[in-house]
């Protein structure tokens, strides 16, 4: 495989609805950053890529519009997926591997503000069998929390601690949404938002964007002194339906995880797409991290979940501790559909 | 694929074809920095272009990008309420609005001062003479009806001008197109001028030639 | 393209109706899927990723609608990718399909593309009124009528070649037993006394709303060869190219896009195309509404600018013509819209293979499947042939 590296990521603020700006508005400051950090303009770049869903802001097409936002003249090279950015990220890192160009971007938005984000989601679900009972995503959450619980495998303490610990992680991290500290006796003490879930169990709703940019070999080399470079992707795919699957692991994850090579070498840090606490926990396990590596320091995904971008923000997090030397070896995960249905795996590492 | 057995108790059941289920979702919809400020001139009668640069071009209405620089647009323009229809298309059907009369016009037509056309419905003159190069004019609704709406403008009318028969139609400045093929030749990113590096188009683009 | 050849070792289609009220969203693909299975003489475990493309989500009323026919496409356990681009996807989506097998990291790729627009309420998605834009005064063809006008204009093309096209097009769809429509009473009167909706677009030189599937079998070069040893030809992959430009723009020229022309420039260059008219025997385009054909043959590079309805005019593009266009019917004759671009270049790759029945040009060595998509403005296109590139 040819060498491929993430060179430069940039974020909007996670906000819970960013009512005065449009998509292609609240999604441009996000690549104009990306191509600024590496002195870089569309016209450097080979190949474009986007993640988004029309279902969020309600609008057929949303992707069309905030293509304007990378300014597509003369027309470039570009794709769109109905994926998180995550899967956008894998297409151009594909793409690359065929050698015709050297360059990649990157981009994913998401506005949930305009509809109320657990019942558009309940329109994932079989349409026939499921969609019409409205199951929302927190409740079908919940249920694979309860199944955690009751298999031992997990206490609401040790639910609570990995909210406590990703909001006060989040204190770092300025583009986060929802940071404080607070110990995990004291959400314990809270009351329950779905059973077995507390609030600070599950993810705030956000409207955000983010932008990667990849580069091969040494053009990754001549714009930054420590490239993140990819050393296994994968993803992988479980039915839908959650009677089907075991909910208390995530295979999907262990076999993405086992083709991406997270096994080969020790993980400094881990940026998980958890979006609820019981959910990091099963990724830990299907993916084998141990209490040497460093999970969610931005916070993950209890802090900002902007979907269809919160896991290629994962992609950008791990990058961003490779290039600052903070981390030699990383993982990444990124995760679509209810109850960890579909997840992506990237391996992350700095030349040494 | 092993037939399926069902029980007993289905077996003469007729089978279910099709459920319908209704699915209600509402969102709340908000406009967005440019075109707010768009509206905002409608609501004064105004039509009020925006670019991204002095140099940029006019967009009306703007969408929050020009989509050629993969910039905002900031500078406010206030453009003509004539301008030229670049080309059009004459509906038979009912496909919008119930009191529309059937055959209508819906044009593309390029505001003096703007540098996209848009789209609106041509009135106050028969279909069948509509022409590319006809100059027309906005017709506002009643002052006590004018909303933060593109359709506050009714529709366009004739003017009476002279027909402008040198109108600049997109694409036609590199006379047969800018896909076009000629001599067997395809074109290339040069034919068009790229906004941010100034590299191609012709000299009338500003460009390098 | 990639280091790693490919090629089109299966080809399926459902049979293509306004309904297909006898089978779910996931039968109507298991439908097209098996077909290409079967064609690729594989089964679901033989499959190492599947790639599927459709246009909005709203046209079935399910969000992501991949996610819960995971399992009705033996995606259990393996990649499953989710494509959108407007109505190029079915294009696009085959040629990131293809892409998973030229980098090296799979095999055998299934990919399939599906529209079910009777699913929910007819045209309910794009109706849509969407707050704070100014609304389409009548639908699509309201939007392409004026750029078909002002390509009349620009060509000085006489008005019955749109009706010519639609003619051609409706005999040709009667020969493949999965199109849509099949008007035997079809005649150039017919199309001509049909209702003007968008003038100067009839009824009659309008695509119709179909529902259907499209699924094509990628091989990696071992697996290709294994198949043509077994007597059954593959279509190799020769070239792949995407083009996107924006909507609305001062500059674009909407009725020969610069990005259609620089797409068809970059697959001709990887396939070995010097000469578009000559290299090439047979041409599956995306040609929604009649006029779209003689756009595109001049915006293909197939002729000079101003004479692509010449070619129309003399038949060039007909069955027997030297430059055969949409044999099979095209998307004059169905259109299940995520699927149109893959029906396409599943065509082309049906007359490389020799394998389009009654719709088969002889001798076809080369063929070009197009797509395109939005407001002219996404392009998709691939040249499969007989020989290894």
């Amino acid at each position: 495989m040819r060498d491929i590296a993430i060179i430069s990521f940039d974020q909007t603020p996670a906000r819970r609805s960013v009512p005065e700006l449009n998509e292609v508005e609240m999604l441009m400051p996000a690549i104009h950053g990306a191509l600024a950090k590496v002195d870089m303009t569309i016209d450097d770049i080979g190949f474009t890529c986007s993640g988004s869903t029309d279902y969020l802001a309600g609008t057929a097409f949303s992707f069309v519009s905030t293509l304007d936002g990378v300014g597509p003249w003369p027309p470039i090279q570009e794709s769109h997926v109905e994926m998180d950015g995550a899967w956008a990220l894998y297409e151009a890192w594909v793409k690359l591997q065929l050698g015709e160009i050297d360059t990649a971007l990157v981009y994913a938005y998401a506005k949930s503000s305009p509809g109320d984000l657990p019942m558009v989601l309940t329109r994932q679900l079989d349409p026939i069998t499921v969609a019409p009972l409205w199951a929302d995503s927190v409740s079908l959450a919940a249920l694979q929390a309860r199944a955690l619980l009751d298999a031992g495998k997990a206490t609401e303490a040790d639910l609570a601690e990995v909210a406590a610990r990703s909001r006060r992680s989040a204190l770092d991290n300025p583009n986060a949404q929802l940071a404080w500290d607070r110990p995990a006796d004291d959400l314990l003490a809270d009351g329950y938002h779905i059973a077995p879930l507390r609030k600070s169990d599950c993810p705030p709703i956000t409207d955000g964007a983010a932008c990667v940019i990849l580069a091969a070999g040494d053009v990754a080399r001549s714009k930054v002194s420590r490239p993140a470079w990819i050393r296994g992707i994968d993803h992988r795919v479980e039915p839908i339906h959650l009677g089907l699957r075991d909910l208390t692991v995530s295979e999907s994850t262990r076999i993405a995880g086992e083709k991406a090579g997270v096994a080969g070498g020790e993980v400094d840090v881990a940026e998980l797409h958890a979006p609820f606490s019981h959910q990091e926990l099963i990724l830990r396990e299907a993916l084998g991290l141990g209490d040497g590596t460093a999970i969610n320091p931005s916070g993950g995904a209890l802090a900002a979940n902007p979907m269809m971008t919160a896991g290629l923000i994962r992609i950008g997090e791990v990058a961003s501790r490779i290039w600052s030397g903070e981390a030699n070896r990383g993982v990444a995960h990124a995760t679509s559909g209810p109850c960890l249905q579909q997840n992506l795996v990237c391996v992350l590492e700095g030349e040494n | 694929m092993p037939e399926i057995q069902l029980p007993a108790s289905l077996r003469d059941v007729e089978p279910v074809r099709s459920v319908r289920t209704p699915a209600q979702l509402d969102y709340t919809f908000t406009a967005g920095d440019a075109t707010s400020r768009f509206l905002r001139g409608i609501t004064q009668k105004k039509i009020i272009g925006q670019q991204a640069t002095p140099q940029s071009k006019v967009y009306v209405p703007p969408r929050g990008a020009d989509p050629e620089l993969g910039a905002a647009t900031p500078i406010e323009v206030e453009v003509a309420q004539v301008g030229t229809v670049t080309s059009f298309c004459v509906v038979n059907l009912q496909f919008y609005g119930s009191g529309m009369e059937i055959p209508y016009t819906s044009a593309l037509i390029l505001l003096d001062g703007a540098d996209l056309s848009i789209m609106h419905l041509i009135q106050e003159i028969p279909a069948d003479q509509v022409r590319i190069g006809m100059r027309v004019e906005a017709v506002w609704r009643d002052d006590a009806d004018i909303e933060p709406t593109l359709e506050s403008i009714k529709w366009f009318r004739p003017t009476g001008e002279p027909d402008d028969v040198n109108v600049r139609i997109p694409g036609e400045k590199r006379g047969t197109g800018l896909g076009s093929w000629v001599g067997g030749v395809a074109p290339t990113e040069l034919v068009v001028r790229n906004p941010r590096t100034g590299v191609g188009g012709t000299e009338a683009d500003g460009g390098e030639g | 393209m990639g280091h790693e050849r490919v090629a089109v070792v299966g080809i399926g289609q459902t049979k293509h109706e306004a309904t297909r009220g006898d089978v779910s969203v996931a039968g109507l693909l298991r439908e097209a899927a098996q077909r290409a299975l079967a064609d690729a003489e594989m089964t679901w475990t033989d499959v190492d990723a599947v790639v599927i493309g459709k246009a909005p989500d709203f046209f079935e009323g399910v969000m992501m609608p991949e996610l819960f026919l995971a399992d009705a496409l033996g995606c259990t356990g393996k990649p499953m990718f989710r494509v959108h681009t407007a109505g190029s996807v079915g294009g696009s989506t085959a040629i990131v399909a293809s892409q998973l097998i030229s980098a090296g990291i799979h095999e055998r790729v299934l990919t399939v593309a599906f529209e079910k627009q009777s699913e929910s309420e007819a045209m309910w998605a794009l109706s849509l009124p969407i707050p704070f834009t100014p609304p389409l005064h009548a639908g699509a063809g309201g939007y392409f009528a004026p750029h078909i006008r002002s390509y009349i204009r620009r060509a000085k093309a006489p008005d019955h070649i749109g009706m010519l096209v639609a003619l051609k097009d409706r005999q040709n769809g009667l020969k493949n037993p999965y199109a849509h429509l099949h008007e035997h009473d079809i005649s150039f009167d017919s199309i001509k006394e049909s209702m003007m909706l968008w003038d100067p677009i009839r009824y009659a030189e309008t695509c119709p709303s179909s529902d259907g599937a499209c699924a094509l079998v990628l091989g990696s070069e071992k697996v290709a060869d294994e198949a043509k040893a077994q007597g059954r030809t593959p279509a190799w992959v020769q070239g792949t190219a995407m083009r996107s430009e924006p909507t609305l723009s001062a500059e674009r020229d909407t009725v020969l896009p610069l990005g259609g022309a620089l797409c068809a420039a970059d697959v001709y260059r990887q396939a070995g195309i010097t000469n578009p008219r000559k290299d090439v025997d047979a041409v599956e385009m995306y040609v929604p509404f009649s006029w779209f054909e003689p756009m595109w043959l001049e915006n293909l590079g197939f002729a000079e600018p101003g004479e692509g309805w010449k070619m129309t005019e003399a038949g060039a593009t007909a069955m027997d013509g030297d430059l055969p266009v949409n044999m099979s019917g095209g998307v004059l004759c169905t259109n299940p819209i995520g699927a149109s671009g893959m029906l396409r270049f599943a065509e082309a790759a049906m007359q490389v293979r020799g394998t389009a029945g009654e719709h088969q040009i002889d001798g076809v060595r080369k063929a070009v499947g197009h797509a395109y998509g939005g407001g002219s403005q996404f392009f998709a296109m691939w040249v499969v042939g007989t020989e290894k590139p």
